[in-house]
This record gives C-alpha cells, sequence and structure tokens, in this order.
C-alpha cells in the first residue's frame, strides 16, 4: 500500500523520466532515505505553514498608524516557547531518528559476494570487477537483489559516485578508498551521475547501473571474462590510427590505458559516459569530433574518414 | 525655533565638518555616509553583474542539451556569481548600510577609524575590480566558489583563473578584517552617553556578530589561499596527495570559514529585519535581550557546523553526528528571532509599507531555507541531496531570501533616510509581488529538480530525466525576479529627485538615525543625544532634551572634529574623541596594494617586493603628522 501511495505522489510529481530520480528508492537504503524524506518534509510542510498563516495574519490584522506607537512589552513567552522549547523537543527528536538511521548509508566494512572498483576519471567511470577479470567502462552490471561492494576511487580530481535510486553519494577523493553498497530490489537501468564538480564536462559524466537476474548477470559476466574476437580491417585501423595507444582491448596488441576498456564496448547502451546513444551512427560521429559531441573531453579526431572510418566502427560494433 | 546660540553652534559645526565638493574630496573623504553610500553603490553594481551571469545561465538551462552557452563559459559563470553574491554584493553592500547607519544609530559622528574605512572601500573596490578583470582576459575563476582541490591545483586548471581566485580574495580580505575591527570599536566605544549594551540597536548588534565572526574566520580562508598559492606557483605540497598533503584540508579549511561566512551574511540581514519589524509594527521589539542573546550565540555556534558541507566525503560517523547535533542546535536562536518577530508583529498594531512587505516576505522564505537547512542534519538524507539542485535551492532560500530580501527591505526602508527623498510606495509593492513571485518561481522547483537527481555545476542535461518542465520554471522565475530588481532601480533613479520630500521621520521610527535630519548633516547630531531606552527616537521627551542642550551648547563639541568616546558597558562618556579628516593616504595605500597584488598574479616577485617596499612607505606617509595638528 505505502508503496503505491508513494509512486502515485512520486509519479504526480514527476510526470515523466524517473531513471535518476531519489523519490523511486529501490534498495534498503535508499528507501531508509526516502522515508527519512517523506518525514522531514511533513514536518517542514507544518513548521512552514504556521509561520506562513501567522504572517498572513499580520497582513489581515486592523492596521496601525505610523503617528501611534504602543510601549508596552509582552510577548517574550510566546517566542521563546514557540522559538525555542517546541523546536528542542522536535530536534532531539529529529536527533535520535537520524541517529537511528545512520546504519542504513553507513559504509560496508570487509569484502562482500561481489566487489566492485569504480574509479572516477575525467570524464568517466572505469569500472573493475575485483573478484572477476572484468574491467569495463561507464555500465555496472550487478545481479538483483543482491549487495554489492563499491569501492569509490579517483585517479585525478574529486567524483563523486552516485546512484540516487539505489543509494547515497559518495566522494571520490585522492588517497581515499571510500566505499558503498549497491543493491537494486528489481530489475531495472538505473542512472547514475557524477555529483561532484569536476571540471569541464561534469555535466556528461554519467554512467548506468543494470541490476539483471543471477543468472544472465552470470552469462554477461562470463562474455565480459572473455578477450575480444578477432576483427580483421578494423583492427588494423585501431592500431594504426593510434587508438590504440589509449585504448585497450584484450586479445589484441591494443593496450592503452588512458581511455576506456573497449574490449565489450558494443554490448554497452551509452557511449562516452552515457553522453549519447551507442549506435552506429553517433559512434562515428565521437570518432569523427568527439570534441564537437564532448568539449573538453580527452579524445582527440584523428582524422578517420571514408573507409577507413567504417571499417574501425564495424570492428567496434563487432565488440559484443 | 532655534535661538542665535543654536544657530551659531550649528554654523560652527558645519564649517568644521564640511568638506568642500569636488575631485580633491571625492579621492579624500573620511566621511562614513559617503563611505557608505559608496559601498552600497558598488555592490549593488556587482550585484547587477552577478545577476546578469545567473540569467545568462538560466537561459542555458532552459531546456536540455541547448547550446546558448558552452561548458568553459558556464563554468566561469557559476563561479563568478557565487563569488560576487557573497564576496562583492552581500557582504558590502551589508557594510555599506553599516557604514551608513551604525555611527547614526548609536549617536556618534564617525567610525572610530574614519581613514581606515576609507581605506577598506578603496581595497574593496579594487579587489572587485580584480577579480572582475579576470574575466576580461578570459581568465575568470572557473572552478566554483569553493574551488576544491585537487581541480583547481596547477595539474587541473592551468591557467591564472586560480590565481585570480586565491590573490583576489586575499586582497578582499585586507578590506573586510579592516572593516569588521572599525565597527567593533566603533560599536564598543563610540555610543551616546546612556546607550548601555542593553540599548544597542538590534541592527548594530547584527554588525557587531558579523563582525567578529568575520576577524575569527577570515583566517581560515587566507590561509586555504596562500597554501594553494604557494602550490600552484612554488610547488608546495599542503593538498595535492601524491606528495603528502590531502585534499579535505582544504575543504576543512574553506568550509571553516564558509560556514560562519553564511553568518556572517545572515546576521546583519537579521538586523536589519528586527529594525524594520517594531517600527511597521508600531511597538517596540519582543524579548529584546534575547533578540540581541541569539546573534551573538547564531555566530558562536555558527563555527561548529561546518562538516555538515562534507558528510559524502567519508568522514567517520562519530565526526558527523557531532556536526549534525551542531547544526540542529543552531536552529533555536534563529527560532527565537523568527518567532520574536512574529510575535512583535502579532502583538502590534501592523502598517503594511514596501520596507515590511519585503520583511514579511522574507520570514515566509527563510523559514523555507531554515527547514530544508535542519534537512541537512539528517546526514543520510544529506549524502543523498547533497551537491544537487536541491543545495542550491536550500542556500537560495536562506542567502537571496535571508539577505537579499532584507537588502531591498533596507533600501526601502533607509532610502529616505539617505536621500531625504521617499520611493514611489505603489511602484515598490508592484516590484516586490514580482520580486517574491520570481523568487519562488525561480528558487522552488530547484527542490524538486534536486530530488529528481539532477547535480549542480552542470552546462547541461539530457531530455527524459524529468528535469525539463522545472528547469524551465526556474528560468521564467529568474527573468520575473529581474523586472523586480529592475522595479526597484527604476523607482531609485526616479524618486533619487522626483519623490515626495520624507522629512526627517516618515515611518515614526525608533531609533537615532530618524532624530536628525533626512539625509543628515555633515556632523549627524548638533548635540550628541542621549538615551535612555533602546528605542530612543520613541522617548519624545529625550529628543526634546537633545534640542534644548544644543541651545545650552552641551555636548556639541564643536571646537573640532570631535565625538564621544564612551565606556563599553555602560556607554557613559570617558572622553572626547578626536576624529581624522579627509586624507589622501587611504586611498594611495589601496592602490599601491592593487599593484602589489597585479605584480604578484603576473609573477613579477622582485618588483612585488618593491612594490611591498612602496606599501609600507604610503603606511607611513599615512601617520605622518598633518599640518596644524
Amino acid at each position: 500500500m505505502r508503496r503505491v501511495g508513494l509512486l502515485a505522489g512520486a509519479v504526480v510529481l514527476a510526470g515523466c523520466g524517473e531513471e535518476q530520480s531519489t523519490l523511486l528508492p529501490e534498495s534498503d537504503a535508499t528507501h531508509s532515505i526516502d522515508a527519512m524524506w517523506w518525514v522531514l518534509l511533513i514536518g517542514s510542510t507544518i513548521v512552514v505553514a504556521v509561520v506562513t498563516l501567522l504572517v498572513l495574519a499580520t497582513l489581515l490584522r486592523r492596521r496601525g498608524s505610523l503617528d501611534e506607537v504602543e510601549r508596552g512589552g509582552g510577548g517574550t513567552t510566546f517566542a521563546l516557547v514557540s522559538g525555542a522549547a517546541i523546536p528542542a523537543v522536535v530536534l532531539v527528536a529529529l536527533f535520535a531518528y537520524v541517529l537511528s538511521s545512520l546504519d542504513a548509508t553507513a559504509q560496508p566494512k570487509g569484502r562482500r559476494d561481489l566487489n566492485i572498483e569504480v574509479i572516477g576519471k575525467q570524464w568517466w567511470w572505469e569500472v573493475r570487477y575485483l573478484d572477476h577479470d572484468i574491467v569495463t567502462a561507464n555500465e555496472i552490471h550487478i545481479p538483483v537483489g543482491v549487495p554489492v561492494r563499491v569501492v569509490a576511487r579517483t585517479a585525478d580530481v574529486i567524483h563523486s559516485f552516485w546512484v540516487p535510486r539505489l543509494n547515497r553519494k559518495i566522494d571520490m577523493i585522492p588517497g581515499r578508498r571510500n566505499a558503498i553498497l549497491l543493491q537494486a530490489d528489481r530489475k531495472g537501468a538505473y542512472r547514475g551521475q557524477c555529483a561532484e564538480f569536476c571540471g569541464l564536462q561534469h555535466a556528461n559524466m554519467a554512467f548506468y547501473v543494470i541490476a539483471e537476474p543471477a543468472q544472465r548477470w552470470q552469462r554477461w559476466a562470463a562474455r565480459e571474462r572473455r578477450p575480444a574476437a578477432a576483427g580483421g580491417r578494423g583492427e588494423g585501423v585501431f592500431a594504426s590510427a593510434g587508438c590504440s595507444g589509449c585504448h585497450r582491448i584484450r586479445g589484441t596488441a591494443a593496450d592503452g590505458r588512458v581511455g576506456p576498456d573497449l574490449t565489450h564496448v558494443a554490448s554497452r547502451r551509452t557511449l562516452a559516459a552515457a553522453t549519447i546513444a551507442n549506435d552506429r551512427r553517433r559512434l562515428a560521429e565521437f570518432i569523427r569530433d568527439p570534441q564537437h559531441v564532448k568539449p573538453g573531453n580527452k579524445m582527440p579526431a584523428l582524422g578517420l574518414q571514408g573507409r577507413r572510418l567504417d571499417a574501425l566502427v564495424d570492428y567496434l560494433e563487432s565488440l559484443r | 525655533m532655534a535661538t542665535t546660540v543654536g544657530r551659531e553652534e550649528v554654523e560652527r559645526l558645519e564649517e568644521t565638518w564640511h568638506e568642500a565638493p569636488g575631485l580633491k574630496t571625492f579621492l579624500t573623504t573620511v566621511d562614513h555616509k559617503k563611505i557608505g553610500t559608496r559601498y552600497l553603490v558598488t555592490s549593488f553594481a556587482f550585484f547587477l553583474a552577478a545577476g546578469v551571469e545567473a540569467l545568462a545561465m538560466r537561459t542555458q538551462l532552459a531546456r536540455p542539451e541547448a547550446g546558448a552557452i558552452g561548458p568553459d563559459l558556464y563554468n566561469k559563470l557559476f563561479s563568478m556569481h557565487g563569488i560576487t553574491m557573497i564576496f562583492l554584493f552581500v557582504t558590502p553592500m551589508l557594510n555599506g548600510f553599516g557604514n551608513y547607519l551604525v555611527p547614526l544609530q548609536i549617536g556618534s559622528r564617525d567610525m572610530a577609524f574614519p581613514r581606515l574605512n576609507a581605506f577598506s572601500y578603496w581595497v574593496f573596490l579594487g579587489s572587485g575590480l580584480f577579480l572582475y578583470s579576470s574575466l576580461l582576459v578570459g581568465y575568470a575563476p572557473n572552478d566554483g566558489w569553493f574551488n576544491y582541490t585537487p581541480l583547481s591545483e596547477k595539474a587541473y586548471t592551468e591557467g591564472l583563473n586560480i590565481d585570480y581566485y586565491n590573490l583576489g580574495l586575499l586582497f578582499l580580505t585586507i578590506s573586510s578584517t579592516a572593516g569588521a575591527i572599525n565597527f567593533i570599536v566603533t560599536i564598543f566605544k563610540l555610543r551616546a552617553p546612556g546607550m548601555s549594551l542593553n540599548r544597542i540597536p538590534l541592527f548594530c548588534w547584527g554588525i557587531l556578530a558579523q563582525s567578529f565572526s568575520l576577524v575569527l574566520a577570515l583566517p581560515a580562508l587566507s590561509a586555504a589561499n596562500i597554501f594553494l598559492e604557494l602550490e600552484r606557483r612554488f610547488g608546495f605540497h599542503f593538498f595535492d596527495r601524491p606528495r603528502g598533503g590531502d585534499p579535505l584540508l582544504w575543504q576543512h579549511l574553506f568550509w571553516i570559514f564558509a560556514h560562519p561566512d553564511v553568518y556572517i551574511i545572515f546576521l546583519p540581514a537579521v538586523g536589519i529585519v528586527s529594525a524594520i519589524v517594531p517600527v511597521f509594527s508600531r511597538r517596540p521589539i519582543v524579548g529584546y535581550p534575547w533578540m540581541a542573546l541569539a546573534t551573538m550565540t547564531t555566530a558562536f555556534i555558527g563555527f561548529g557546523v561546518w562538516v555538515h558541507h562534507m558528510f559524502a566525503t567519508g568522514l567517520p560517523q562519530i565526526t558527523m553526528t557531532f556536526y549534525a547535533a551542531a547544526s540542529l542546535i543552531i536552529v533555536i536562536p534563529s527560532g527565537v528571532q523568527v518567532f520574536g518577530w512574529l510575535g512583535t508583529m502579532l502583538t502590534g498594531r501592523p502598517v503594511i509599507r514596501s520596507p515590511f512587505l519585503y520583511v514579511l516576505g522574507f520570514i515566509v522564505v527563510f523559514v523555507v531555507g531554515g527547514v530544508t537547512g535542519v534537512m541537512f542534519a539528517a546526514i543520510p538524507f544529506d549524502q543523498q541531496v547533497t551537491d544537487t539542485f536541491f543545495v542550491v535551492a536550500h542556500f537560495h532560500y536562506v542567502l537571496f531570501g535571508g539577505a537579499v530580501f532584507p537588502i531591498f527591505a533596507a533600501i526601502h526602508f533607509w532610502f529616505p533616510k539617505v536621500t531625504g527623498r521617499m520611493l514611489d510606495e505603489r511602484l515598490a509593492q508592484v516590484s516586490f509581488w514580482f520580486f517574491f513571485v520570481g523568487f519562488n518561481l525561480t528558487f522552488f522547483p530547484m527542490h524538486v529538480l534536486g530530488l529528481y537527481g539532477m547535480p549542480r555545476r552542470v552546462y547541461t542535461y539530457q531530455p527524459g530525466l524529468g528535469w525539463d518542465f522545472y528547469n524551465l520554471l526556474a528560468t521564467i522565475g529568474a527573468f520575473t525576479l529581474a523586472v523586480g530588481i529592475l522595479g526597484t532601480i527604476v523607482n531609485v533613479f526616479r524618486s533619487r529627485t522626483r519623490g515626495a520630500i520624507a522629512g526627517d521621520d516618515p515611518w515614526g521610527a525608533n531609533t537615532l538615525e530618524w532624530s536628525t535630519s533626512s539625509p543628515p548633516p555633515d556632523f549627524n547630531f548638533a548635540s550628541i543625544p542621549v538615551v535612555r531606552s533602546a528605542d530612543p527616537n520613541w522617548d519624545f521627551e529625550d529628543r526634546v532634551e537633545d534640542g534644548l542642550r544644543l541651545e545650552r551648547r552641551e555636548l556639541t563639541l564643536s571646537e573640532g572634529h570631535e565625538t564621544i568616546g564612551s565606556s563599553w558597558l555602560d556607554g557613559d562618556i570617558e572622553e572626547v574623541h578626536e576624529s581624522p579628516s579627509e586624507s589622501p593616504w587611504p586611498l594611495v595605500l589601496a592602490a599601491c596594494l592593487a599593484v602589489l597584488f597585479a605584480l604578484l598574479l603576473t609573477g613579477h616577485w622582485a618588483m612585488a617586493a618593491i612594490a611591498c617596499g612602496v606599501c609600507l612607505l604610503a603606511w607611513g606617509g599615512w601617520h605622518l603628522k598633518e599640518p596644524g595638528e
């Protein structure tokens, strides 16, 4: 019942679009935060309503005149009771509630069944599965219902790892290994986005968490572990044009570590940290003019066009 | 009315205090009213600049994937908008009111250190122009007003952008510190006879709390600026992790300054509200000592809450709970003040005029910002919405709502005192409604955006996330708000020459500035007023007595540039305080400092060392005995 009510409320507020809304929680942590939000909202609404009514009462009261003044005192008790005593009681209760809810978003200590390391980089996310030989980017696959431990690190400036529907955010700070639990009650694609300003393309540093049933996740993991299949002419272009200087494709000579690992790039939904959808046209456009698609990102235009570009795109499209 | 004796005294005072109009006086004046007005005009100009920046950003965000402004310019705009609003508008604007009003409200003829006061202004102007010159050369600060490391280190922001930020703020800090010390001494030592600590106007309490906070908080900011600049220029390692620094040090230093800075901005604004509420409620404020105490308590607790800006950085729980508790406690003094105002209004006989409308608007929006502020003490919720538009909504409710609403109230309230003319009340009320509706239309939807997961500081966003509609609303709101502000500007310009004559006391107000003429004479008061309550201008017999004392040549101090020096606790007369007259040295020293900072910016170290020497010389020149002294 409660969930139906909340959903209805959220949909009224939302209209459409819910991939990144804190009001549509899908994990223990976010259910707890969401419940807290509604408590805070109700309390706040009462406070604001009372004050607004008192202000309106002032507007509607019998008017005085600027020529007269009444020097009497009084009103101090009202101010102290309403402004100090009542708030004190409410705030103590709120503090107790906050203390009781801290564990919901606490950093997990120790390893879990599935452990992932996410490394924030200007402006994309490297994803490493610590228990599997999997390195990918901008897309995190997790099995439904399993709390996954995510260690959040950065390779350069401060970023903040945030999937609003699955947990609170956690900053990625040089020299620190913060951790967070990522868990999704239901299958789906949950959008996440960098929440700490990190430079030119902070706005286009997003990613997806894909929660899928355990079996599907196993299949995905098995495929990710495999090296890339041989790719004919396009593979050659990848090496000769210079792509391999920055990108790695396991199973080939390409071993760059600057940009995302592209071993299974074709299986991802988006490109350039969820800046554009991953389809043939946009992929070609991104390779041809990366600075137009995502100004300031570190990928240079390599002057590829015509058949060489087609071959390269063919090859990348084959990396499933 | 006045007898010959009184008139002679007034003439003598006029002669002593008069400054001949002209360029020389413009550059050398130490009159707190002229300096105050300059602060007001200059900082309002910066406000307009910040407003244009805001409108540009709102235009870009009006729809998803818009191409009006690219990421580089957008980052500069939001950085400059924040820096301008905080450092170049709200604080100096409130200081402008402080400069103009504090001496008048405490019955003095000037600030304690008039030349230091002139110096503060020139340095403020210099540092403001310094910061804005960065836009012209294309190196405006671009890492936000809180400028986190390592993004702001040389490795990630190579250009002069951050050097402008560090040096500009260090430069400005000189002004703020000097100004704050001046206010503290003025309020403690130059009060009218009888104005004991428990009769100081609440606006002055606000300025006093602000000044103490500034003096104590600014060193943390300066340390951060100096450390970062040393790191950028000379390879020091305060913040860079690979070599043993820690980026969190920057965050701590910055917020140790910046959270108290919220109250630095807010407390004088609260003082404005406490000045206006009793006047339009036609009764003394409820619980005066509690209101004063609440002001000082807020400033004090304000130093213990900074970590709530860092709840997502992975600090230990025990640390976070301490700061969450402090963040809750600070609600209580604000609660006392809000209900103090409400109590005053409800038990008084309210008269609705434009200054009061802005105050009523303030109370509503400030409480909205207050309750969302409480939410940030709820640690898990904070960790969810921090760094989103929810925060942007919140701090605009507390800063724009909590400070700019009172500033507009103050403009409407004290305009007659400063110019001698009334603003057009109808235009003022129409402008208010644009202002109020526009403000809420701009910033309320941002709460929803934050809850829907929109991070702050993004120059663009994708469609389909539920953000489009609320962003469009906010943009429409921003332009509506701009209309309200424009209405006020038109009103000020028209009424300055064409408004109805105000008279000394158009509002029937309670503080001393209303007991002298509008605009006040150069010497403020012919005979220094003697005070017996916290609402001296409502003690009609006392004010009549001031006039009689003028006839008896008592407390007129017409021998020279003189005012009363009094005991800090009881306001008993201690001495006749000699007040210096105009001087070119404040401007000269400020100009030398500007050259010094320009040389530091461009890395001319040897020249900068010489400029340091020149500054010392100018400082020495300041202390030369004047002819006739």
